[in-house]
């Protein structure tokens, strides 16, 4: 299909004015980076973190006062799905030892690690086991093999990155184990990319001192979701999977121990309750919440339920203030956007250009700074390029690649992003791309300490739902590491808890009831109702032929 | 000319929407029509026109294979296999996912096992069913050579099914066109762990450092740094030596080694 006639007929202005830059960059000149001051400016007006509109402080729970993006506000201060006085929480579906809720990488590493400490485990899944953020990774995982390296380097340069925000006993524990999980998964039979001799094949990465990033091709998390989930396959005799069905709201005991979960079949709409010794939560992050309307790299799942359920638990958060914008997601071909376009076509020196060709910000600014550039080019000056299905972008040009390093050299240097433009019909080093910051990661999450542990006896954390590793910038490839370091180690003490005698008490919701209360004396008027599980994209046309006002009650059918 | 004091509609999200004077094509989910935006993948212009995904959706990048999808086109029999979120819609498209196909799966205790083919024989006797018919690659939305991996696997060759194999899915597409019953994708993912742990030489430099690490090697250094005043450790941070790009594995060492 390629790009529509009137697209073609903009990239022509693209066009007009490469010659010229191309000129200015083999002169070694570049459009001006910003100042610090002038940096400031544009973050505080135009990045979604920054922006002082679409933010409130929360009036409840244990972030109390906080000021978040409106979106994840209006999530922390929800009401339950269910309305806790009239749930009977005597007929008990499942009893387990642990229950991990959230089937990710770092879920399904806290299931076989509990598992091998003698517990049995059910996995609660919102869609099918590993359909998660993990499984669409693709960089590579940090860890600190190499004799020039240490933990103590990793230590640094990822407090540095995160702008010494980090919580230091969570970056501490990942710097420690990040050797471990590899040889763990080595042992498990993941297929990294390696030298003839075993020894694995190690890259740099943005902020690392030392070449720290193991990599399995270009899909390092789909290998480690499909190695951890067919280990756990093979331990069906203890680990029990349940699919499409979420957990919506966490049990406690009469004693504030955490005892398990109310799950929701999302095919037969029933529901059950789960009585477990521990809970650990791997739920993963928010993007789909499409804050501000952005659109996203993550999976259809990613809702933020783990942080809403714990916060009615009297788990808060920390940093989830903060979110990693990527500056340049895809905006056109529809089928692939929100993808990420590696940072790296910008290094090779493509220019980022409005809809006139003109540049209108250094290209290699930091992310959030580059970010906010773009926004404000699209959204103050409207100089963004309209697609066919309505979403803004602007051109990344690079086919002035070629130009700079020699013809061939787009298809060499960037294969996999060559690839996924030509099975759409544009060729990249001939056609400039369509580009759009894109909302990347949950930087923040639930708080626990280096143990995974939560301030709630018997319930643990870990993955991107857990706040703190990675301060309020994450580093490449130290994501994948959160969730096996912390997978591992949430596993590893669940067990050791439940192994140390575990009385469950009878179950309780009471600490929904009380929330809710907490909702009503603060006034927050018509609160959402959560977690949200999935999101709903309807168009508005199609919501209202659902006739929502004219329903004498409920959806006819269902 | 259209009026410019009106705020363009713009799609935000993962939400299509249909911008004025834009085009829209008829395609068939399971047969019944909808008139859906052209460019739009399978998987949104369903949800365009008004479908809510449970199954049959996950990453929506081309990666997890939830949203497998046959279709034909109208007055042609060939059939085409693609992933919901990755296919363009075309007129006249007829469409229906299999989101979940049934496929048996051999347990297995790794850690018992050698790095001899056999093994996998005896878990998927299956395999030699094969009739080499070669649907099973012509279903592959990833364009992975299934028949040639699944022959490896027959001949004893489990690093080449181990390559060949490495960009599955696991959507189940092969399986559900075998003729010979196979569930190709566990067989490979058997493979592949196989190759890692017992062919391709495990690495020794990680063993030295997990000894270290579980010797404590680690452990004054991190708790130095946990403990540090923040000026300090800015300090420690902009004092790091980088590691040179082109530096061959294994070769290279800071001045400063007092921390490895």
């Amino acid at each position: 299909m390629g790009y529509t006639p009137e697209l073609q007929e903009l990239i022509k202005r693209v066009e007009a004015t490469r010659p010229a830059r191309v000129e200015m960059a083999r002169r070694n000149e570049h459009y001006p980076a910003l100042s610090m001051a002038e940096r400031e400016t544009v973050l505080s007006k135009h990045h979604p973190d920054y922006q002082a509109d679409a933010k409130m402080a929360v009036r409840v729970g244990p972030n109390k006062g906080d000021v978040f993006q409106e979106g994840v506000a209006r999530l922390l201060e929800s009401r339950s799905i269910v309305r806790p006085g009239l749930v009977d929480l005597n007929k008990i579906d499942h009893e387990t030892d642990v229950l991990v809720i959230g089937g990710g990488g770092a879920g399904t590493s806290a299931a076989i690690m509990a598992a091998d400490g003698g517990c049995r485990v059910i996995v609660a899944n919102k869609l099918r086991h590993g359909d998660s953020n993990t499984i669409m990774a693709e960089g590579g995982i940090q860890a600190a093999t190499q004799e020039c390296d240490s933990p103590y380097y990793h230590f640094l340069d990822t407090i540095g990155g995160g702008h010494f925000t980090n919580q230091r006993d969570l970056v501490a524990a990942l710097a420690k184990d990040a050797p471990l999980s590899i040889a763990w998964l080595e042992k498990l039979g993941m297929m990294f990319n390696k030298h003839e001799d075993g020894r694995t094949v190690v890259r740099h990465c943005g902020g690392s001192s030392r070449k720290r990033l193991q990599s399995s091709g270009d899909m390092t998390g789909a290998e480690i979701m499909r190695v951890v989930r067919d280990e756990a396959r093979n331990r069906a005799d203890m680990i029990t999977v349940l699919e499409f069905s979420p957990a919506i709201e966490l049990l406690l005991d009469s004693e504030g121990k955490c005892a398990g979960a109310i799950l929701f079949n999302m095919e037969t709409k029933e529901f059950s309750i789960v009585k477990a010794k521990a809970v650990v939560l791997a739920t993963g992050g928010f993007g789909r919440l499409h804050i501000k309307g952005f659109a996203t790299t993550n999976h259809y799942g990613a809702t933020m339920d783990g942080v809403v359920m714990a916060y009615r638990a009297g788990v808060g958060n920390k940093s989830l203030h903060s979110t990693q914008y990527h500056p340049t997601g895809v905006a056109y071909p529809e089928q692939n956007v929100g993808l990420l376009i590696t940072e790296k076509v910008r290094g090779l020196g493509a220019h980022v250009l409005n809809i006139d060709g003109e540049q209108f910000c250094f290209p290699l600014e930091p992310r959030d700074v580059e970010s906010a550039e773009l926004i404000q080019e699209a959204m103050e000056k409207g100089k963004g390029i309209m697609t066919p299905t309505g979403r803004v972008g602007l051109w990344l040009d690079s086919p002035m690649i070629e130009e700079l390093h020699g013809p061939g050299t787009v298809k060499k240097e960037l294969p996999a992003k060559f690839i996924q433009f030509e099975r759409h019909g544009i060729d990249i080093s001939k056609q400039p791309m369509l580009v759009y910051p894109t909302l990347h990661y949950q930087n923040g999450g639930i708080n626990v300490n280096g143990d995974s542990e939560t301030i709630l006896p018997g319930l643990y954390g870990a993955g991107e739902v857990i706040g703190g590793v990675h301060g309020e910038n994450r580093l490449m490839g130290n994501s994948l590491q959160d969730i096996i370091t912390f997978g591992r180690r949430a596993g590893i003490g669940a067990a050791k808890y439940v192994q140390g005698g575990v009385e469950v008490k009878d179950l309780t919701l009471d600490h929904v009831v009380k929330f809710e209360k907490e909702l009503a004396e603060a006034g927050v008027e018509n609160p959402a109702v959560a977690p949200i599980i999935l999101p709903d994209y309807s168009t508005d046309e199609v919501a209202e032929r659902r006739w929502p006002k004219a329903l004498t009650e409920g959806v006819p059918g269902v | 000319m259209c009026d410019t004091t009106k705020t363009p509609k713009v799609a935000t999200g993962d939400r299509a929407i249909l911008p004025e004077g834009a085009r829209t094509i008829p395609i068939f989910v399971m047969g019944k029509k909808y008139e859906v935006p052209e460019t739009l993948t399978i998987m949104k212009a369903m949800e365009f026109a008004g479908f809510r995904f449970l199954r049959g959706a996950g990453c929506r990048g081309g990666i997890c294979g939830a949203c497998p999808t046959v279709y034909r086109m109208a007055g042609d029999y060939k059939l085409h296999f693609g992933l919901a979120c990755q296919t363009v819609v075309e007129a006249n498209m007829y469409l229906a996912q299999i989101p979940f196909f049934p496929a048996n799966r051999a347990s297995f205790k790794l850690e018992e096992m050698e790095g001899v083919a056999e093994t996998i024989h005896a878990l998927y006797p299956e395999l030699f069913r094969c009739v080499a018919c070669n649907l099973c690659t012509k279903a592959c939305p990833m364009d992975v050579d299934v028949l040639g991996y699944v022959s490896a696997m027959k001949q004893g060759n489990i690093e080449k099914a181990a390559r060949i194999s490495f960009d599955c899915i696991q959507c189940g597409l092969c399986a559900s066109r075998c003729m010979g019953e196979i569930p190709q994708y566990h067989a490979a993912q058997l493979a592949r762990r196989i190759f890692a742990r017992y062919i391709q030489p495990q690495a020794e430099h990680l063993k030295n450092r997990v000894m270290e690490i579980e010797g404590g090697k680690y452990d004054p250094m991190l708790d130095e740094l946990s403990g540090m005043k923040k000026e300090d450790l800015e300090a420690r941070y902009v004092a790091r030596e980088r590691e040179p790009d082109l530096a061959a594995a294994g070769t290279w060492q800071p001045k400063d080694t007092s921390h490895l």
